[in-house]
């Protein structure tokens, strides 16, 4: 961000927040980035000649003499398929050594697509995890998170996820990654050999938690590039967005406004769904999907951020560990795509959503059988082979390294059923087990 | 000459201005930035300085940057054409709008005014009219569209001339009319009128005395909406909310549905979109579309172009029950709007309520909400807006603002539920908290006594009972154990299971069991109710389950088969015989 020649050059602070420095200066523009102390800042807040400035960075060791110029523009991003396989900051600078690439400079955080002008999702992203593909479809232009606790694997989930999906390009966008995890996706990229396909912008913990506010807008300005001008299918990764909420929470504080439920700010609902909306499906075939990251307090859906995420993404994941399996799995009785039956069936073979509910049923009666187990009572035969199945299920189609087609989870699925249970034990319309029954 | 002023402060989209004249609250302004014009509205006057809060984002927004106001509040453009349109909050078409993205400061026409409409007269020169009074009609669709003196008209006017039949475009003048003074003002087929203020121009607004048909067993049957009146959904995210909406859009029987996408997911609106062009009506078998407007401010779009959008929806609405027409608004959802509220009292610095909304919260919806209702119009016809809203709580908790102020607003109350939900029992409506106060009119429980069947009321507080009385024994059961309880708290239980399979239980995606007229709910629910009726001496606690689970099993095959149909009366031919053999 070089400073342009005879621009004014401001040096009295009149007020500094830990967040927030606020200067008198004239003809500034809402939303316009300038420069405190070397330091890259946004103005927030006009009043009369007061400016705030929100200091990306914190605002530790800013004196009130700092030099401040303003750059005249909000943050921007130079996109070309020369961002393709790079690392960034959340200022979109080089982490990886390389050049800076070159491109049109676009305002992140750019307008919304016109609801009118968008396609229904409608093509589906095969991951080969069973607990996506078979029980919560994901759909191209779909938006979804992990709801993970902290102690859960979920970025290798995810990235896992990114690695099997069939898209053009993968944007990973990190908010407060630890270093640790930061160097996980850098080197699970690498190793996949598939470092050509994506794009990461990266804001780490030891990086100032502010700064995290650009990354979601720089990773989707990125993406939309990619999705609008050449028609990809995009996938964005956003982890963790609790993080990021955080970090509003952090400014809005600083700005002394009042605090909504959980001390969050009374705009999250608005702020968050800015950035999950940008998941489209584009009329000329592109798309963006977004997998969000959402990390809990010990499970608690209920707070301001899983509950506002909830109302405004189609469906979440939850993982779990399952102890049958000793794996994880993406939990199928919590779990829920909303847009799954825009693909299942469609996209998929007819029998897709009947085997899904049977052995969703099947999986909930085994776990009635181990209450019962538990609690010291005798068990039947059903229940025993539901255990049995429960066990089979977990294991060869569920669990997380499991890399199936659909097609191959389906037959499973059918082969499992054939081993356990009876026809109508399934519950599956006859045309379904006519074509499909393995075994008696 | 218009009032002028220029930036002085910003935050977000809330706007500071210095103004050099007069303002009014809630007057429109345009705020000049580069070379577009973004609207703002007046909220908030302080001497020479007014709050405005901008409709589009507000980057690049400079102090000093000019604004010029506008002598008229937002107002929606009410004419032929609205049905079948999509909108933004502000009405502007979205279908016309040129590109890909939202482009700030566009603004587009709400309105065709090139296509041409057969009009033929109503009035006639001579006639005495005032502000609402029908000039004429053209056909929208299959609608009798009323053109209207406008509702802004003051006192009594004489027709001069009227249009003869023929076709115009909506600019072209219909009729002259002449004031008590002598003066001459020409009408032609639109009008314009502030979206913040109720239109009037009716006789008398009574209480409902009818039933809105929604189709929805659990609506209909258990707690009905009346015509004209007002009900809200409120339920946890996954709960069904949209999808219980959407069943009742594609089937209430209104003549005109309003849609107001407030706040909620785009993907959502794209499926209407989709959709309802290829669906069909099943009170006229015309298409979906032809009788449905829809307002879509999604979540991304501008907050306060959020809350706009339902008081847009309602002037439509009102707009169209001034025609004499029976309408249906469904908004989706109030808490948004609610929130959008909370930013901007926020951004003012205002001292806040309970959770950060703004203490008139209670106020705003209450008004809002009684905007709804049925009027008998200056000519003796009756017409009516009824609405029914969804209300997003936190957490799922409904002890929250906005949950809280809609209930004392709104008559009717659907609580969706999170764990019938899970179980999957959709719609997930919850048939003991819920209500409707409308069973408690006299008039209502007569109308409803002539409709369905004399003593229906009776009937259905009896289902309810039920349910309750199973509630409890399931309770029991679950304390106790199965053994642990007489026989007799299966049973109950289980008649409140087959209540809850049968009629509660909807598929809102099957294409019959999704449609069930009131003639038909009133056949199931006497069925059902002979079955409850029943005293039954089972032996054992699984011969109870497996003969309820039967009988539930033929009554569900019955609700996919069409009414009567061969294969429907063959369902109950096995059910009769069953129960009279089964046990």
């Amino acid at each position: 961000m070089a400073t342009k020649a005879f621009q004014k050059i401001y040096t009295q602070l009149e007020a500094i927040t830990k967040a927030t420095v606020t200067l008198r200066a004239k003809g500034i523009s809402n939303d316009e980035l300038a420069v405190v102390d070397g330091k890259l800042a946004q103005v927030v807040k006009t009043k009369g000649d007061l400016v705030t400035l929100q200091v990306f960075s914190g605002t530790e060791g800013i004196p009130t003499d700092a030099q401040v110029t303003f750059l005249g523009a909000p943050p921007t991003l130079k996109v070309s398929d020369e961002l393709a396989g790079r690392f960034f900051d959340a200022y979109g600078k080089p982490l990886d050594g390389g050049p800076e690439p070159q491109g049109r400079e676009v305002q992140i955080g750019g307008p919304s697509v016109n609801p009118y002008k968008r396609k229904q999702p409608s093509q589906i992203i095969p991951t080969g995890i069973a607990g996506i593909d078979l029980n919560n479809t994901l759909v191209s232009g779909q938006k979804i998170p992990f709801f993970a606790d902290p102690d859960q694997p979920y970025n290798n989930v995810m990235a896992q996820v990114a690695l099997r999906a069939d898209v053009d390009k993968i944007i990973l966008g990190g908010m407060g990654l630890t270093n640790d995890d930061y160097l996980y996706f850098k080197h699970e990229f690498e190793a996949a050999g598939a470092l050509e396909k994506i794009i990461c912008f990266v804001n780490t913990t030891e990086q100032p938690p502010v700064e995290r506010l650009l990354i979601p807008d720089m990773a989707l300005s990125a993406a939309e590039y990619f999705a609008v001008e050449k028609n990809e299918k995009v996938l964005v990764l956003l982890t963790d967005m609790t993080l990021y909420a955080d970090a509003l929470s952090i400014v809005s504080n600083r700005m002394d406004q009042i605090p909504s439920k959980d001390s969050m700010p009374g705009s999250l609902y608005s702020d968050l769904a800015k950035i999950y909306e940008k998941a489209v499906q584009l009329p000329d075939g592109g798309s963006i999907t977004i997998i969000a990251v959402t990390t809990l307090n010990d499970g608690d859906i209920t707070h301001a951020v899983p509950d506002n995420t909830g109302y405004i993404t189609e469906g979440q994941l939850y993982l779990r560990a399952d102890a049958d399996s000793g794996k994880v799995i993406i939990d199928p009785f919590r779990s829920l795509s909303r847009l799954k039956q825009l693909v299942q069936g469609k996209q998929t073979r007819k029998d897709h959503s009947q085997v899904m509910n049977a052995s969703v049923r099947l999986y909930s009666d085994a776990q009635n059988a181990k209450t019962k187990l538990e609690n010291g009572f005798d068990l039947s035969d059903y229940d025993l082979r539901c255990l049995e199945y429960a066990k089979a299920y977990a294991t060869r189609i569920l669990a997380i390294d499991v890399n199936l087609t659909l097609d191959q989870m389906l037959d499973t699925a059918w082969e499992i059923f054939g081993t356990y249970f009876t026809k109508a034990e399934t519950g599956i319309k006859q045309e379904f087990t006519d074509q499909y029954w393995v075994g008696k | 000459m218009k009032t002028t002023g220029k930036v002085t402060g910003i935050v977000s989209n809330l706007v500071t201005v210095e103004v050099n004249g007069p303002v009014a609250q809630n007057e429109l302004c345009y705020i000049t930035v580069d070379d577009t014009k973004l609207m703002a509205e007046v909220i908030k006057v302080n001497g020479k300085n007014a709050a405005v809060q901008v409709f589009e984002s507000t980057r690049g927004l400079k102090n000093g940057n000019d604004v010029e106001f506008e002598d008229r509040m937002l107002e929606a453009t009410l004419g032929p054409g609205l049905l079948s349109s999509s909108y933004d909050g502000l009405q502007n078409d979205l279908t016309t709008m040129t590109g890909v993205f939202l482009k700030r400061g566009e603004y587009t026409d709400p309105l065709n005014h090139e296509k041409l409409w057969d009009f033929t007269p109503i009035a006639k020169p001579g006639d005495k009219v005032v502000a609402a009074d029908w000039l004429g009609e053209v056909k929208e669709g299959w609608l009798p569209h009323k053109i209207m003196v406008p509702f802004s008209f003051k006192g009594e006017y004489t027709v001069k001339s009227v249009a003869e039949a023929g076709q115009y475009n909506i600019d072209t003048t219909i009729a002259v009319l002449t004031d008590a003074s002598g003066e001459d003002v020409n009408v032609c087929m639109y009008q314009k009128w502030p979206v913040k203020v109720a239109i009037k121009g009716y006789k008398e607004k009574p209480r409902p005395s009818r039933i809105m048909e929604t189709g929805v067993r659990v609506i209909d049957t258990l707690n009905p909406i009346a015509e004209g009146g007002t009900g809200f959904i409120p339920g946890p995210f996954g709960c069904g909310k949209t999808v219980l909406q959407h069943a009742i859009a594609k089937q209430g029987d209104a003549e005109v549905i309003v849609m107001a996408a407030c706040g909620e997911r785009a993907n959502e609106v794209v499926e209407i979109f989709t959709e309802f062009p290829e669906l069909i009506d099943p009170h006229t078998g015309r298409h979906l579309m032809e009788r449905t407007t829809i307002i879509c401010n999604t979540s991304n779009m501008p907050v306060a172009a959020r809350e706009a959008s339902v008081y847009t929806a309602m002037t439509i609405c009102e707009y169209y029950r001034a025609m004499g027409l029976k309408v249906l608004l469904l908004a989706d959802s109030t808490s948004r709007w609610a929130q959008a509220l909370r930013e901007m009292s926020n951004r003012m610095e205002e001292l806040p309520g309970a959770d950060a909304f703004p203490v008139d919260l209670s106020a705003i919806i209450s008004n809002f909400y009684a905007r709804a209702g049925m009027v008998v119009l200056n000519n003796g016809q009756t017409g009516s807006v009824t609405f029914i809203g969804t209300v997003s709580p936190a957490g799922g908790n409904l002890k929250e603002p906005v949950t809280e102020s809609t209930k004392k607003a709104a008559r009717c109350f659907y609580a969706l539920e999170q764990n019938r939900a899970d179980k999957k029992r959709y719609p997930a409506v919850n048939p003991i908290d819920s209500y409707s106060k409308y069973l408690e009119y006299p008039e209502i429980r007569e109308y409803l006594s002539e409709k369905v069947t004399p003593g229906w009321v009776g009937m259905v507080e009896k289902a309810k009972n039920i349910i309750r009385k199973g509630k409890d024994a399931n309770d029991q059961i679950n304390i106790l154990g199965d053994d642990g309880v007489p026989m007799s708290y299966h049973e109950m239980f289980w008649k409140s299971e087959l209540l809850d399979f049968v009629i509660l239980q909807q598929d809102a995606f099957d294409a019959i069991d999704a449609l069930c007229p009131i003639s038909r709910q009133k056949y199931m629910l006497e069925l059902v109710l002979g079955i409850c009726d029943k005293e039954f001496s089972f032996a054992d606690y699984e011969k109870c389950r497996s003969f309820f689970k039967e009988t539930i099993n033929i009554l569900r095959q019955m609700n996919y088969s069409e009414f009567q149909s061969e294969k429907f009366n063959n369902y109950q031919e096995q059910l009769i015989n069953f129960i009279n053999n089964g046990n």
